[in-house]
């Protein structure tokens, strides 16, 4: 499998920049109006999930649980032999408990999993997660300009910023829940998917020393060659990946389905970013600087 | 042909070392509570009393005695650990009165010792004469009397006080509540003035040591409340271990699949270096005694397509040097050399992030953030220098000669 022609990526980009920026601008709009669907790790609140022996249904259910002394309906969502209750305040042990037997009389094989978070818990994992994410990005700006120069690395950034929030817009738009696992999934994205920009940026920076590029389509070839070279191992190093989240997500524990769905979508726009983003990005940035220079008297 | 022979050697001994040692190492692997089931709770403390602080001192205190407490109420294997300046963090396996245990750690019980106020029943106290707090911490020790009976005494802060007590109480019970049970009603025998009191009975040696391990217990330094809860089924646990590991035995033979039907030789060095790095990351595991956690499980399998990429990368570029016209021997010296940096920037980017990670998370976070940088730093070790190195091994024993063995068509290559 190999490329034969050098397609124009820089040209293509174009179209996929339109495709990101609307993705954004909905993502946006979704996010002001929508918000993200918060577990109880971001709001606080009792989240239940319990595996059946055999299937029940909501009615059963919210009758059971009726009388365990919480003056609020839970909200139930039921699944093949699995439900999940969700109460927006914290259950007490003694509601806990009396929850849990209540489910046992239904079905004695019942296992239960219970997530309690009080406000200021949430508040402050809601806190600790922006810091985190924040944090990261700054690390990879600084090492990235250390080891390539500011332009790879406003590049690189955007391209990742890109990823995690498409992610982030994904969750919002389909109403998915995010928990504490679905930052993890974020941050590990972000560290992630920026090693297939390296890559091209590794490349990109290797081709630069090979002769003097002069006009914006002495880059432009550049650009181009270098993401053809490089087109291959950033798919197969996003594709080995993506089968690791992808059979997570379809046989691994369901209590890590959202992590595992948010990598896959992140991997999927950690490749597509690093080759249509990343590289035309940094062109563009180059440009400016090849045109400021050319403006200037050559240099004997 | 002593190259190969090294080859050959290192890797049917290695291959036999990890045979052997994989099921013991499976099983001494420590599995978290979301595995095997159990309850963790995060607390907040605070001071029991206004206008006192939670000093480090007595935050350990309270830990140590949260941890005995729930050694006597017959847990096994309590964690207890701080966290910050004023949090404890108690994580307990396999319970099955999980809302009892949970009752008793959470409140802490308040220790009193009462006389009988005028209108108290028989056998009843309502006079508190002191609490917890006027003992000193973990004074209570059982030992024998001059008569050879069993005798526990305690130490209390304030001798002046605990002299007027007992002139006053002289003849009469000092009975000893926790909360509102009655653990036992002794009588003041004597005006006590060096703040030392014996209480002796008919106790038998467990009974002593269970009413001075409950005095001690009272006498917890500060108040707690439970930030944050996570309790897991056994059976539920078990379930998500044993689908999970499903996943990433599955996800892995794709991953070596792909990495053998793509790179031939170099993808089945690869595959050999990815096994390794798998057992070396159980051992570093049991070894270094940390604990697995379902999305440290997702670190792992995560980190095995990870790890390959350094192969991918070292590996593709090799092909193109082949592609290029250069001999099998140059392009692999020229393939790993150029491929090392690009290599080495993604893994540090990753760790970078892993951690702010490590550095920012909680519980399971931290825990799926030290598989990751664990990974990595094996990963270097054995996807790029140990599969690298035997890659050189096979090429320099002249073994490697046909580009087919790289997957690289002889059509492919163009000439110089």
């Amino acid at each position: 499998m190999r490329f034969k022609k050098e397609l124009d990526y820089v040209h293509l980009s174009k179209y996929f920049y339109i495709f990101s920026i609307t993705l954004t601008i909905l993502g946006i709009i979704f996010l002001a109006v929508l918000n993200l669907n918060y577990s109880v790790d971001f709001k606080a609140g009792s989240n239940v999930d319990v595996s059946l022996s055999k299937n029940l249904t909501v009615d059963q259910i919210r009758t059971a649980v009726a009388n365990i002394g919480t003056d609020h309906e839970p909200d139930i969502t039921p699944g093949t032999q699995r439900v999940t209750i969700r109460y927006d305040k914290e259950l007490t042990s003694q509601q806990d408990a009396a929850l849990k037997s209540a489910i046992t009389k239904l079905d004695d094989k019942a296992s239960f999993e219970v997530n309690t978070v009080d406000t200021e818990m949430a508040k402050e994992l809601a806190r600790n997660a922006i810091y985190a994410v924040l944090i990261s990005c700054l690390g990879i700006i600084v090492y990235v300009s250390i080891r390539f120069e500011w332009r790879f690395a406003i590049a690189a950034i955007v391209a990742l910023i890109h990823d995690a929030f498409m992610v982030v817009a994904v969750f919002s738009i389909f109403r998915l829940e995010v928990d504490l696992t679905f930052i993890v999934a974020v941050l590990t994205i972000i560290g992630y998917s920026i090693n297939d920009t390296i890559v091209i940026f590794d490349r990109i920076r290797e081709n630069l020393r090979f002769g003097k590029q002069k006009t914006y389509d002495d880059l432009k070839n550049l650009v181009n060659k270098s993401v053809s070279q490089t087109i291959m191992r950033s798919l197969y190093t996003a594709f080995t990946v993506f089968i690791a989240a992808f059979f997570l997500l379809v046989l691994g524990g369901e209590s890590i389905k959202m992590f595992s769905l948010a990598m896959v979508i992140g991997l999927l726009f950690g490749a597509y970013s690093s080759i249509f983003i990343a590289s035309p990005l940094w062109l563009l940035l180059k440009k400016n600087q090849k045109l400021k220079s050319k403006s200037k008297p050559a240099k004997a | 042909m002593k190259r190969l022979l090294s080859f050959i050697i290192t890797v049917l001994v290695l291959a036999a070392v990890m045979a052997v040692s994989t099921p013991g190492l499976l099983d001494r692997v420590r599995l978290g509570l979301d595995l095997k089931g159990g309850f963790e709770i995060l607390y907040q403390a605070q001071p029991s009393e206004q206008g006192q602080e939670v000093t480090r001192a007595s935050l350990l205190q309270t830990a140590a005695s949260l941890e005995k407490r729930a050694n006597v109420l017959g847990t096994s294997e309590p964690e207890v650990t701080t966290e910050g300046t004023d949090r404890i963090r108690l994580k307990i396996a396999g319970v099955t009165n999980e809302a009892e245990v949970r009752e008793k750690m959470k409140e802490p019980a308040v220790l009193t010792f009462r006389s009988a106020a005028p209108g108290d029943a028989e056998g009843t106290y309502s006079k508190v004469e002191l609490v917890g707090s006027d003992f000193v911490e973990n004074a209570a020790t059982v030992g024998r009397d001059n008569l050879n009976q069993i005798e526990i005494s305690i130490k209390v802060k304030d001798k002046q006080k605990f002299a007027e007590i007992t002139k006053r109480l002289l003849g009469q019970h000092l009975a000893i509540y926790l909360d509102e049970t009655k653990l036992s009603d002794p009588f003041v025998r004597a005006e006590l003035t060096d703040g030392t009191a014996s209480i002796s009975g008919n106790y038998t040696i467990e009974e002593a040591r269970n009413l001075a391990d409950t005095i001690n217990l009272g006498a917890l330094p500060l108040k707690l409340t439970e930030k944050y809860s996570q309790s897991v089924g056994a059976t539920l646990g078990k379930q998500s271990l044993d689908q999970t590991i499903k996943a990433g035995l599955i996800g892995s033979v794709f991953i070596l699949i792909f990495m053998i039907g793509m790179y031939r030789v170099p993808g089945l060095i690869a595959s050999f270096a990815l096994i390794l790095h798998t057992w070396l990351l159980i051992l570093v595991f049991v070894v270094a005694d940390f604990t697995l956690t379902l999305p440290g499980i997702a670190a792992f399998i995560l980190g095995i397509g990870m790890a390959v990429d350094a192969n991918i990368i070292t590996n593709e570029r090799i092909r193109e040097e082949m592609r290029s016209g250069k001999s099998i021997m140059s392009s692999v010296k020229a393939g790993s050399k150029s491929s090392f940096r690009t290599v080495m920037d993604s893994n540090i980017t990753t760790i970078i992030v892993a951690a702010v990670m490590f550095a920012y998370g909680t519980g399971s976070v931290k825990g799926f953030a030290l598989v990751l940088i664990v990974e990595i730093l094996l990963s270097i070790f054995t996807n790029l220098y140990f599969a690298r190195w035997l890659l050189n091994m096979l090429v320099k024993a002249g073994k490697l000669s046909k580009p087919k063995q790289f997957g690289v068509k002889e059509s492919e290559i163009s000439a110089l």
